[in-house]
This record gives structure tokens, C-alpha cells and sequence, in this order.
């Protein structure tokens, strides 16, 4: 059999990723704890070399669709542009986490090797064309993660969350399989791009079809974090360490919507009017519970992890939104608006998580809302910068986060769900109620916790510029929201 | 030869299906013919077990200048038929609390998992009794399923030293296992086949083969450290001296404290008969298998199995000299040697056997 | 019926109880074991589908390998089988329910009408000369080389995060490195000094 070599230019970063994850495992190996940053330098400076090769490639391929490894790996616009953000996301990560995980004695060499697995992880299933490597994809992500959770392993709390986070997982892990093998069975091929193809020309049993379409939204809706697949969300928000917190809730959440686009969008697409309406009864009861519960709660971890849960429900919304009556016109604008909505949640995240980190301290975990009183009097600049972040969160003009709802409800209202956008909206208005609970704990109350705030320079840049951003791309959403358009077009 | 079996075979065949219809008939002989054929394998096995440990004693008492057992018999021979008849009538004592079905089941995998793997053994050209082109794959499924005989015996004794003799030597035939394994990968790559025959077909060709000296074209000399990591695996895997502190006579409870009688003497059994299939192996992957050592005339003339019997006569003689000659590694020394040792070793090896089978100086076209 | 017929009747009969066994039997050693045999005679099973590749790896890494470290753990610990089984009861009912829904799920799946399975030949005989090793690992190597290399790499991250989350290095605990014992030179341990016989006083 003829075997010819396939064109690697596309995967270039994931192999790079690959080859840097094992120099720095086996490196580190012969590293004292005092050496310990030049991993995390090389860390770094491997997220900045993936970064080049991914602009790399797309300028190389022109930003047109390559297929490579016998069609199991695509790399088109709107993967690269996730890429970036993944890359974004992780630096910004380890810059945050990087105090928080020295006092907590975790900040070994196996933490890099797994962030970068996971990041790995999450390249190949931005680029799966495949329901193969789009599963390998997850999996890879999924045991990183869990692995990530337990690393603190004094830490009942951490551990027991890594139990239920595993099984948890494997249970949707189970679901996403058996979901693709009924839609196999039904199409007789596991290639995305040939399943639509097989659907469109209307052979395969409906049945089958709808039976896997089921499992398949099911297991991406755990990934997702939706509603009633939620559970996890809260408990391993609150026990992970907060780092690892920060590392769930932001990269991995481009990673699900990416799995998102390419099974239900590229894949099923002619079944959209199936899956459209699994999205609405998720999305309503995301947004519903998301938002009603985040208000009684009092750690800012859980908080942030049902704001989550509503984030994503909204975010669905975009999805849902594609297909009105068989008419595609709506698509492009509708999913780019659900991934300009993913990318400007990511960065949010980043950015409320990253203050949560600068809050705490060794031997001391700043996560209930007490320990946010008074931050205006303590440090009027983050208290600033969380203001900016809890504006975005709650939607509020002229940070991105107004943009980004509004994007998100103009396809809606387009399709002509205006009850849909309406209660999105009143749920977003409930859900205000908690973010600004925040600010006025920061503005009003008298602080309780009076330690004073010392990052490092770096964290210092990083987070200010985290949270300018939130005011800028709000002002001018336009270079942002093009990106994303283009990347949808050309798909 | 061949051609009487040949003709054996199409009368036995005929006669069955007269007998009783084509399909029953043919699968009825090939019942009969397969079980006759295993009994012509196995009944010189044990034989050839129960010899073995006569032969290790007279090696050894040479070795330590005394004469062996020369009492029972001329020079000792009747010595394993008088072992044998002491331990079918010594009481087989089956420990209170112990698991009965578990407890008599441990002896019979040890020794069934060491018959079975004779299966794809070839004695000399085409004589095989099953010829299947995943034997190497086979072999090594097989004896890795010898450790549960061992986990079972420590467990179902309801003693803890022999519980945790058990665990010891779980641990350490599945260290080497792994070792052996990555070996015989490396004769894979250089064979392209895991049918064993053809491994040792493959022996005999290449450079040195063509000028006559058949033996410096077996796999020993370019796989030499496989070499050396198979066998000591090997003698590892079959925990012989110096690898046997797990059953360490002299020094510390063993798995099989509790055993007695005949369900001891099945579970030695068991371990010599591993030891030759080893020792066959070894012959069969590194030393030609029944290829003569030098093309010539009297050489070719003598058969096949002849030379395979010499060649495994010579490695097992290689077991008992190192019984008799090294102290005993203690167990941490064990592992480190299985895991940090071998291991590693087998996967350089195995790399660059990969790269120079690219190259133009390949001797493996 | 031929004789491939009577031999898959004959291993999936045992196949079935020694799984119902895996679920019933009362000692944990005895339900794995009983795995241990099910998985066996699953490879057998398998080699009659003429996967022998697939079967013969199935025995070496499960038998050989996964059940092995299973044992151990089983055997390892402490499981108090009555506190085990007392929810039984209670939980039945649920258990139950999920348990029929996916038998009919299954029934409906394998009824083969819905995948248009009897329109499907048989597959074909391939003959004497086909090796089922070669070419799984000619397809593995060359059409799906990017998910086996993606496996690979999370059979890594599985020895990472095992070792990230077991290994402790006890500061406290005395013990001896081979490698440096193995590694000692004669020098090191005898020193000869040469000594003049001493006189007898007389």
C-alpha cells in the first residue's frame, strides 16, 4: 500500500507542543525547587513559540480549510483564532497562578507538564475533523484536568472534587462515545465532514440519527457545564485550588465550544432542527439555574461557578439561533456572535479569577465574598479593575460584556425567538444582582481582611491590562467581532 | 518422515469421516490427531523436568566438588522416579481457613501455562504443532498468565508470609516480563515476522550464512544485549538463583510455604518446565533454533531437533551454573536491575536496531 | 451447526456466567478471577472472528497486566462485604429501571433493521497468506498514525498524573541506593596495611 507522508505544516504547533511538554518533564527532573522557573520560563516561552507557529500556519495556508492526516485534523481560520486565545488564556494562567501555587507547595514540574497536556488537549479538539481524534481530544483534556484537581493532595476538599469531577467525567465521557457510535452505526463513517455529507443525502435512519444526536449534546453539555448537567461545576469550582480553578473555567471552555461547533454545526448541521431545540431547553434551564442560585451563595468560587453555568447557557443561545425554518442566512452571524461571546467569557474569567488569586495568600484562600469588602479602601486600583470585570460579567454598557450579550440577542430576535431574548434578559438582570452585590462590597463596606495587596511586577501588568482590555474591546468590539465573523464565514 | 505422516494422517482422516460424516468426522480427528500430537510433547516434557533436576544436582555437586545423588540407581538415574514416588504418597495438607478450590487450582495454572506455550515450539523444520504467524505474540500471552498460578497459591494459603512471597514475586515476573517482552520485540523487527519458524528461518541467511558459518549469522551477535537481557529476564522470570529471594529457600518464606505432597511437586514441576521453555526459546530467538552451527556435510547430516536439544542442553547447563556459582540479590536489587536496568536498555536497543534496519547497512533486507 | 457454531455456544455460555459470577460471587478475590476467565474466553471468541491479533493482545495486556495490579489491590484491601451490600435493597428499584431502559435501548440497536445490517454480505474469507498483525499495524501506522500517537501521549499524561499524585519521598526513611552499592570499588571498602610480624618477647 502506498503510503505517502502527510502534510505536518498544519499540525506544526501541536508537535511542537508535544516535543517541548517532554523536554521540560525530563528537564525538570534535574531541577532543586530553586531552579523551578526555568520551566516555567520554558513554559512560557513554549506557549509563545505555539502561538507563532499557529499565525504561522494560518498565514502559510492563506486561512483557506487543510485537511491533513488522512481527514482526521482540519485547520481553518476560526481554529487558529481559538488557538491564540487557548495560548492567551494558559500564559495568563501560570503568570496568576504562579504565587498562589509556590505557597501551596504544588508548583512542581508535573503542574506545567499538565497544563501543557491539557493544552494539548485542547488544540487537537479545536482541530478535530474527527469523531476519533475529537474523543482522544477530551480525553487528553479531561485526565489532565483531573490530575490538576488532585494535585494538592493534603487537600480533602481537592481530592474529593477530583472523585466527583472523574467520575463525573468518565459518566459523559461514556455518553459523548456511545452518542458517536450510534451516529456511526447510522452513517457508516466516523469522519465529520463525510457524516454531514451522509445525512444530507437523507439515507441513514432517523431514528439512530436522533437517538445518537441525544448522548452526543448530553456528553458535550457536561463539558460544557449546562444545565442538568451542572453538577460538577459547582463542587469542583469551590475545591479545586484556585488555580486550577482558573485553569478549568477559561481554556477548556474554547475547547467545548469548539467540540460544539464542529459536532453539531459542521457535522449535524442538517439535524439542526433537532438539536436546536435540546439547546433551548438547556439554555433556558442554564440561565435559570446559573443565575437564581449564584444569589445565595457566599463564596465567590461557587458564585463564579453557577455565573458560569448561566454564562454558558447564553452562550448556547448564539448556537441555537443558526437555523431558522432551514434558512441559513442567520449562521455566520449567529455562531460568530457565540464565539465572540465564548472568547470575551474566557477573558473575563481570567480576569475575576486572577483577583481572587491576588487576594489570597499563604495559608489563607480569599474565596468568600467577606474578603472582597473594603477592597476599594485597601487598593483602589483593583478594586477598579474588579469593577471593570463585574461590569462585563453582569452586561453592563460600555464594557465587552454588554457588547457581547447584545451580539448574542440580535440573530436571536433575527430567528424571530423574541420570547427566548426576553427571558435572557430577565434572567441576566436577576443575574446582575450578584455582580453588583461585589462592587458594593468593594466600595461600601469596611474591609475585614486589611493585608496589604503585594503581587509581583508581573501579575501587577498582567492583571491591569486584563482588565483594561474589558474596557476596550467593550469600546471598540469591532476588531474582535470581525475576527470571529471572518473565522465563521470561512468555515 | 513427512511423507508417513502425511499418509497416517489422510488414512486416520478418511477413516473418521467413513465413520461418522464429513464434518463430525474431520473435527473429530483433528480432536484425536491434535491430543496424540500434544502427548507427543508433553510426555518427554516431563520426563525431560524430572531429569532436569537430576541433572542440576549432579551439576551442581560437581561444581562443588562432591558427586551428586549416585545412590538410587546407576549414577543417581532412578533419583527423580524415587522424588516423584515420595511426594505422590507425602499427605497433601490443606491449611485451615484456605480457599480448597483455589488452593489445588494454583499448581494446575503454573503447570498448565507452562505446557501451553509449547504449542508453537518448532523442533526442526515444519515440525510444529501449531504453525501460526502470531507465535511469538502467543508465547508471550501465555507465560505472562504464569504469575496468577503464584498470586492465587500466596492467597488462597490464608498465610500471610506466604501472601506476601506472593506479592513479591508477582512484582517481580511482571518487571521482567516487560523486559523479555521489549527483547523479543527487537528479534521481531529484525525477523519482520512473529511466526517462530520463521524467525529461525531467518537465522540462517545473510552474509555469514552464505559462506558456511551458519552460527555467526544467528540473531546473538547483533542483538547481543537482547541477548543477555533475555536471558537473564529469563532467568529472572522463572525465579532461579540469583533472582530467587522470593521463594528464597534458605532465607524467607516463599509463596508455596504451605504446599506439600504432590501439589508442591506439580508446582516445581511447573518451574523446571518453565525454565526449559526459556531455555528453548532463547535457542530458538538468539542461537538458530535446530540450524546446524557450520554447513558442513556431517553436520547437516545430524537432524534438526538433535541440535536444538544440544543447544538448549548448553543454556540450560548455563541456569544451573549460575545457581551454583552467584549469591543471591536482595529484592530492592532485583527491581532496580528489572525496571531502571533492563528496560531502559531494551529501548535504546530497540531504537537503534530500528535505525540501522533504515540505513543502507541493513543485514536485515 | 458447525464446529465454529458449537465452540462460540460453548464459550459464550461460559463467558455469560463467569460474568454474572464477576457480580455475584460473595469474595472479591473469586469475582476477579472470575473476570480473569470471562476476558478469556472473550479472546476466544475473538480468535473465531479470526481478530487473532486483538484476542491474543486482549489476553496479554488484561489477563496479564490489568488484572494482575487489580488483584493486588483487591487482595491488598480490607473489604468489608457485608457494609457493601447493604444498600442493595434500596437501591433496586432505580437500578433496576436504568438497567431496562438501556436492554431495550440495546435490543433496539442490535436489531439489526435499523442499521440496514441485512443488506450487508458476509465478510469475506481473506485466505491463508493474511496476517491480522500486519495490517492493523499497517493501518495503524500509516491512515491513523495522529490518533495513536494522540493515545500515546495520553497513556503519558496517565503515568504523569499518577506519579504527581502517589509519590511522596519520605525525608525520614533510611534506605539503601543499589546503584551506588553496585557501583563501589574495591578501594573504597578494603585498605591493606602492610604490618611488620611482630617479635615474640622472650
Amino acid at each position: 500500500m502506498n503510503f505517502t507522508m502527510p502534510n505536518l505544516l498544519p499540525a506544526y504547533p501541536e508537535m511542537f507542543l508535544l516535543v517541548m511538554v517532554s523536554v521540560i518533564l525530563v528537564l525538570d527532573l534535574f531541577l532543586p525547587q530553586a531552579l523551578r522557573y526555568v520551566s516555567y520560563v520554558l513554559t512560557q516561552l513554549t506557549l509563545l513559540g505555539c502561538a507563532v507557529l499557529t499565525l504561522d500556519v494560518a498565514v502559510l495556508t492563506q486561512g483557506q480549510v487543510t485537511y491533513t492526516f488522512n481527514h482526521m485534523f482540519v485547520a481553518d481560520l476560526m481554529g487558529h483564532a481559538l488557538k491564540v486565545a487557548a495560548y492567551i488564556a494558559v500564559f495568563t494562567t501560570l503568570v496568576y497562578s504562579r504565587s498562589y501555587l509556590s505557597d501551596r507547595g504544588i508548583w512542581k514540574g508535573e503542574f506545567f507538564a499538565l497544563v501543557l497536556f491539557a493544552l494539548m488537549g485542547i488544540l487537537v479538539m479545536i482541530s478535530a475533523n474527527h469523531f476519533l481524534t475529537l474523543y482522544l481530544g477530551l480525553e487528553l483534556l479531561s485526565l489532565s484536568l483531573y490530575a490538576l484537581v488532585a494535585l494538592d493532595r493534603d487537600s480533602a476538599r481537592a481530592t474529593e472534587a477530583a472523585m466527583k469531577y472523574f467520575v463525573l467525567g468518565a459518566l459523559a465521557s461514556g455518553l459523548l462515545l456511545y452518542g458517536m457510535s450510534m451516529i456511526y452505526g447510522a452513517t457508516g463513517t466516523l469522519n465529520i465532514s463525510e457524516v454531514a455529507h451522509a445525512i444530507a443525502s437523507g439515507q441513514p435512519n432517523k431514528i439512530v440519527l436522533t437517538f445518537g444526536l441525544v448522548f452526543l449534546v448530553s456528553g458535550m453539555a457536561f463539558k460544557l457545564g449546562v444545565v442538568p448537567f451542572h453538577m460538577w461545576i459547582p463542587d469542583v469550582y469551590h475545591g479545586a485550588p484556585t488555580a486550577v480553578t482558573l485553569i478549568i473555567g477559561s481554556a477548556p471552555k474554547l475547547a467545548a465550544f469548539a467540540m460544539a461547533m464542529r459536532l453539531l454545526v459542521l457535522g449535524l448541521l442538517d439535524l439542526a432542527v433537532d438539536w436546536q431545540q435540546m439547546l433551548v431547553i438547556l439554555a433556558v434551564l442554564s440561565m435559570a439555574v446559573g443565575n437564581l442560585a449564584a444569589i445565595a451563595q457566599t463564596n465567590i468560587k461557587r458564585m463564579l461557578a453557577y455565573s458560569t453555568i448561566s454564562h454558558m447557557g447564553f452562550m448556547l443561545l448564539g448556537l441555537l439561533a443558526g437555523v431558522v425554518n432551514g434558512n441559513w442566512l442567520n449562521a455566520a452571524d449567529a455562531y460568530s456572535a457565540a464565539m465572540f461571546y465564548v472568547m470575551v467569557y474566557v477573558l473575563t474569567t481570567l480576569g475575576t479569577f486572577g483577583m481572587v488569586l491576588l487576594l489570597s495568600r499563604a495559608g489563607f484562600e480569599a474565596e468568600n465574598l467577606d474578603d472582597f469588602k473594603g477592597l476599594n479602601a485597601r487598593n483602589p486600583w483593583y478594586a477598579f479593575l474588579m469593577l471593570l470585570l463585574m461590569f462585563s460579567l453582569a452586561g453592563v454598557p460600555p464594557t465587552v460584556g454588554f457588547y457581547a450579550k447584545l451580539s448574542v440577542l440580535q440573530p436571536l430576535l433575527a430567528a424571530g425567538m423574541t420570547w427566548l431574548a426576553v427571558v435572557a434578559v430577565m434572567f441576566s438582570l436577576i443575574g446582575a444582582f450578584y455582580y453588583l452585590r461585589i462592587v458594593k462590597l468593594m466600595y461600601f463596606d469596611e474591609p475585614i481582611d486589611t493585608a496589604p495587596i503585594t503581587p509581583t511586577l508581573d501579575v501587577r501588568v498582567l492583571i491591569s491590562v486584563n482588565g483594561l482590555a474589558v474596557l476596550a474591546l467593550g469600546i471598540m468590539p469591532q476588531s474582535l467581532m470581525a475576527l470571529c465573523y471572518f473565522s465563521i464565514k470561512a468555515l | 518422515m513427512m511423507e508417513l505422516y502425511a499418509k497416517i494422517i489422510a488414512i486416520g482422516l478418511g477413516f473418521a469421516q467413513g465413520l461418522f460424516g464429513p464434518a463430525l468426522g474431520a473435527a473429530l480427528f483433528t480432536l484425536v490427531k491434535t491430543s496424540v500430537l500434544i502427548m507427543l510433547i508433553v510426555a518427554p516434557l516431563l520426563g525431560a523436568v524430572a531429569y532436569l533436576t537430576l541433572l542440576e544436582r549432579k551439576v551442581i555437586g560437581y561444581m562443588q566438588v562432591r558427586i551428586g545423588p549416585n545412590r538410587v540407581g546407576p549414577l543417581g538415574l532412578l533419583q527423580p522416579i524415587a522424588d516423584g514416588i515420595k511426594l505422590v504418597f507425602k499427605e497433601i495438607i490443606i491449611p485451615s481457613g484456605a480457599d480448597k478450590f483455589l488452593f489445588v487450582l494454583a499448581p494446575v495454572i503454573t503447570l498448565t501455562v507452562a505446557m501451553a506455550a509449547w504449542a508453537v515450539v518448532p523442533f526442526n523444520k515444519g515440525v510444529v504443532l501449531a504453525n501460526i504467524d502470531a507465535g511469538l505474540l502467543y508465547v508471550m500471552a501465555i507465560t505472562s498468565m504464569g504469575v496468577y498460578g503464584i498470586i492465587v497459591a500466596g492467597w488462597a494459603s490464608n498465610s500471610k508470609y506466604a501472601f506476601l512471597g506472593a506479592m513479591r514475586a508477582a512484582a517481580q515476573i511482571v518487571a521482567y516480563e516487560i523486559a523479555m517482552g521489549f527483547a523479543l520485540v527487537c528479534v521481531l523487527m529484525v525477523s519482520h515476522s512473529l511466526n517462530l519458524s520463521d524467525i529461525v528461518n531467518g537465522q540462517a541467511k545473510g552474509h555469514f550464512a552464505d559462506i558456511g558459518l551458519n552460527f555467526l549469522s544467528w540473531n546473538w551477535l547483533p542483538l547481543a544485549p537482547m541477548l543477555l537481557v533475555y536471558f537473564i529476564s529469563g532467568v529472572a522470570e522463572t525465579q532461579r538463583a540469583p533472582f530467587d529471594l522470593a521463594e528464597g529457600e534458605s532465607e524467607i518464606v516463599g509463596f508455596h510455604v504451605e504446599y506439600s505432597g504432590m501439589l508442591f511437586g506439580v508446582f516445581s514441576m511447573g518451574e523446571y518446565a518453565n525454565m526449559i521453555l526459556v531455555a528453548t526459546l532463547t535457542t530458538i530467538m538468539f542461537f538458530g533454533g535446530w540450524a546446524a552451527p557450520l554447513d558442513s556435510a556431517i553436520f547437516n547430516a545430524i537432524p534438526g531437533f538433535i541440535w536444538l536439544f544440544a543447544k538448549v542442553l548448553c543454556v540450560l547447563f548455563l541456569f544451573l551454573w549460575f545457581r551454583a556459582t552467584f549469591p543471591r540479590y536482595r529484592y530492592d536489587q532485583i527491581m532496580r536491575l528489572g525496571w531502571k536496568v533492563f528496560i531502559p536498555l531494551t529501548i535504546v536497543w530497540l531504537v537503534l536496531i530500528a535505525a540501522w534496519m533504515q540505513t543502507p547497512f541493513s543485514i536485515w533486507r | 451447526m458447525n464446529i465454529e457454531g458449537v465452540l462460540f455456544y460453548f464459550f459464550a455460555a461460559i463467558l455469560l456466567l463467569s460474568a454474572l459470577r464477576v457480580i455475584t460471587a460473595r469474595n472479591p478475590v473469586h469475582a476477579a478471577l472470575f473476570l480473569v476467565l470471562a476476558f478469556s474466553t472473550a479472546s476466544a471468541i475473538w480468535m473465531l472472528l479470526r481478530a487473532e491479533f486483538l484476542a491474543i493482545v486482549l489476553v496479554l495486556v488484561y489477563v496479564g497486566a490489568v488484572m494482575v495490579l487489580f488483584l493486588f489491590v483487591v487482595m491488598m484491601l480490607d473489604i468489608n462485604l457485608d457494609r457493601l451490600r447493604e444498600g442493595f435493597w434500596s437501591y433496586l428499584p432505580l437500578g433496576a429501571t436504568v438497567g431496562l431502559l438501556m436492554v431495550v435501548e440495546m435490543v433496539l440497536v442490535l436489531g439489526g433493521k435499523y442499521f440496514g445490517l441485512e443488506h450487508l454480505p458476509n465478510p469475506a474469507d481473506p485466505g491463508a497468506g493474511y496476517s491480522n498483525t500486519k495490517e492493523l499495524g499497517r493501518l495503524l501506522y500509516t491512515d491513523y498514525v495522529y490518533a495513536f500517537e494522540l493515545a500515546a501521549v495520553i497513556l503519558l499524561v496517565a503515568i504523569v498524573a499518577a506519579i504527581a499524585l502517589t509519590l511522596r519521598g519520605r525525608k525520614d526513611s533510611k534506605h539503601q541506593d543499589p546503584a551506588k552499592q553496585v557501583m563501589v570499588k574495591r578501594a573504597d571498602r578494603v585498605r591493606l596495611v602492610s604490618m611488620p610480624s611482630e617479635k615474640k618477647e622472650n
